[in-house]
């Protein structure tokens, strides 16, 4: 039986983990993710799983990957600069390809910034923060609902791929309460990595032979293996051999890359007709909702594209709406990041225009009408100064 | 100070008669190792595969752990279930892995800039936790990998790439720190008393805590061209066996005497409770609510 709770957003995303099986979280407090923390201090040991505070935030997701290792589904969460420190540790999973799942609920402003304020400006960190080319996979729930259950996809495209899986949301939707249904057991597919069935002797921790995501054995089960930072063969002993490199480097790629569509995942609404895109992720979809119902009884036919997947980004979708509408509204609460993304996948085949912010405020369904409907139909995304004044008028 | 030392001579004894046999523990294919000439990290190594055979655990049973450094590089040669991290992130990542699959016993390989630097904060809360694991720290006082940069541990005056006019910065005692932190089990020992190595090494991992080992190990390379070291044998007599007395020796000796030596030996033990025993007892507790 599924069961109905009043709860926050940073609880639905520990309860969605838990559902998920993970089992294993280590964390540090940090504003406004901390709440998955107590939540999943609070619930871990009844559910005789693992907590633990650790020293910081490298120390954190480094204690989680270990315990991915030793076979526990295993999460960490974090925010700001938090999520800085973290990047270390995330080249170390995608490298290692341990399944793990990391927590970003962002906050505003680089360094300390505004800790209790919203935004979004750390999208292109959770692709490009770790050095060196890798793959990555990132979500942006949008309700406490959608947080849920994004929190058990994340496990399961983690377990899937053998890869890190980054959350990203906002202090609104981490912090927001909302009714939802928690499912019952077994109402959503949870997935677990694969694992050898080989011998001992035979395995190897990179096997190729199995397509590009080997299985993987837990430390101590009788599988000794090696694991390493370092590029690696297919039996995970560090390589010189730039052929290997090479190879190592494009499979990790690949992962992603070849199975776009069953990681991507997107919302529709009104798309079918539409001449205005609005294309908007987190909370300030929840605007863009709004707003696009809104332009449809002023008879404006605008939609809007939500990709609850943001990396990899959604291109074929982008691509298609490119082609059929006259601008693309990008809102986001940063000085403008995914609205380049848009702008080059859609290569001038339509005008993009980004509704930005980043006072901490979220942008309001007012600031995504006003800027199709005032300045003759698409006023210049460019004049960030005179949206900011329009949207203070619009604030009154 | 002649060798063997009392407390060595009954194992050194019994060893006389059983040739050891390393290669079950050496992954095939692997060696040779990293080590330059005159290292004493394969001695050390040596010691710690005798070690781990007296205490009868199953090499299933062992995952052996390590940051980034020439000390860190020891996971990949030898047979266990073996993890090589980032640098100074060992012991969190150890940390993780025991939590996750208590029966291991942990053995973390770590040097000196590892632990004691950009590890410090891992290394003094892991200490502070008391988490079982065994932490070898490999001691030789400079940063092999890159090429001879000053570590905190590099003596006062001596020389180093980064250090080119003397070393000005106090160095850190490892053992008075790990003990200081909390660590259960404080011992030291050097690459030239190797089978006093052994012996504390068996002692670590018959611990149940966090146990650190100090190891005084040389690195001809880098240390000793910089600091006009001959050879390699010449660092082992005076860092190794000059610079070192044993706990037991230490008691007959006066403070004068004492000055400028380390002490070898397990320096520290206490039965402070460990911290997944805690970490059970609470899982416990908080289940019959």
């Amino acid at each position: 039986m599924h069961t109905k709770k009043f709860m926050q957003g940073n609880e639905a995303c520990a309860e969605g983990a838990f559902y998920a099986g993970c089992r294993f979280f280590a964390g540090y407090p940090i504003t406004p993710s901390t709440e998955v923390m107590e939540i999943a201090a609070a619930r871990l040991p009844k559910l005789g799983g693992v907590f633990i505070q650790m020293e910081d935030e490298i120390a954190s997701i480094s204690a989680i990957i270990g315990g991915s290792l030793g076979g526990m589904k295993s999460m960490t969460a974090t925010s700001g600069p938090g999520f800085s420190l973290m990047q270390e540790g995330l080249g170390f999973a995608c490298m290692t390809e341990v399944p793990c799942v990391i927590v970003n609920v962002m906050r505003s402003g680089p360094s300390t910034g505004f800790p209790t304020g919203p935004s979004q400006s750390d999208v292109m960190q959770a692709k490009w923060g770790t050095h060196g080319d890798h793959p990555a996979i990132v979500l942006t729930p949008a309700s406490v609902q959608e947080l849920f259950h994004e929190t058990v996809r994340a496990f399961n495209l983690s377990e899937q791929y053998r890869m890190p899986v980054i959350i990203l949301y906002d202090e609104i939707v981490g912090h927001m309460r909302e009714a939802i249904t928690i499912p019952a057991p077994g109402e959503i597919e949870v997935i677990d990595r694969l694992r050898p069935t080989c011998s001992p002797a035979e395995y190897k921790p990179y096997d190729t032979s199995h397509g590009d995501v080997a299985p993987l054995a837990a430390y101590g089960e009788g599988y000794r293996f090696h694991v390493t930072g370092l590029y690696h063969g297919e039996d995970g002993f560090p390589t010189n051999n730039t052929k290997l490199i090479e190879e190592a480097g494009l499979r990790l790629l690949r992962k992603v890359d070849n199975n776009r569509d069953k990681i991507c995942k997107n919302e529709e609404l009104y798309l079918d007709d539409a001449e205005i895109g609005v294309f908007a992720y987190g909370v300030s979809a929840k605007s863009a909702k709004f707003a696009v119902k809104e332009l449809r009884k002023k008879g404006i036919k605008a939609g809007l594209l939500r990709p609850l997947t943001i990396w990899p980004f959604p291109e074929k979708a982008v691509e298609e709406l490119s082609k059929q509408v006259r601008a693309i509204i990008v809102p986001e609460m940063n000085l403008g990041q995914i609205v380049y993304e848009v702008e080059r996948v859609a290569q001038g085949r339509c005008e993009v225009k980004g509704v930005l912010r980043a006072d901490t405020e979220p942008i309001k369904p007012a600031q995504i009408i006003e800027s199709i409907t005032g300045n003759g139909f698409f006023p210049s995304a460019s004049k960030m100064n005179e949206m900011m004044v329009e949207r203070d008028m619009l604030d009154g | 100070m002649s060798m063997p030392t009392e407390e060595t001579r009954p194992l050194a004894k019994k060893k006389k008669k059983v040739p050891f046999n390393y290669s079950p523990y050496i992954r095939g294919g692997k060696l040779p190792h990293i080590w330059c000439p005159g290292c004493g990290h394969g001695i050390v190594l040596k010691s710690l595969l005798r070690a781990v055979q007296t205490t009868g655990l199953s090499q299933d049973d062992i995952a052996v752990i390590s940051g980034i450094g020439c000390s860190s590089r020891t996971p990949g040669y030898i047979d266990f279930n073996t993890l090589h991290t980032l640098h100074g992130r060992a012991l969190a990542y150890a940390t993780g892995v025991k939590l996750a699959k208590p029966k291991l016993k942990v053995i973390v390989t770590t040097g000196d800039g590892d632990a004691l630097a950009i590890g410090g904060n891992h290394f003094i809360h892991a200490c502070r936790r008391n988490l079982d694991m065994v932490i070898m720290v490999y001691n030789n006082s400079i940063y092999g990998m890159t090429s001879g940069q000053s570590s905190p541990t590099t003596p006062l005056g001596t020389t180093s790439t980064t250090g080119r006019y003397g070393s000005i910065e106090p160095t850190f005692d490892t053992c008075q720190l790990a003990q200081a932190a909390g660590a259960t089990f404080v011992a030291r020992g050097t690459a030239y008393h190797f089978q006093e190595l052994e012996k504390v090494l068996h002692e670590a991992i018959m611990h149940k805590g966090t146990a650190v080992i100090d190891i005084i190990d040389a690195c001809p390379t880098y240390y000793g061209r910089f600091n006009k070291y001959k050879t390699a044998t010449e660092m082992m007599e005076k860092i190794e066996k000059e610079g070192t007395v044993s706990v037991k020796q230490a008691e007959k000796m006066s403070p004068q005497e004492l000055e400028g030596k380390l002490l070898r030996g397990i320096i520290y033990k206490s039965d402070r409770p460990e911290y997944l025993d805690e970490y059970n007892k609470l899982v416990e507790r908080v289940q019959k609510k």
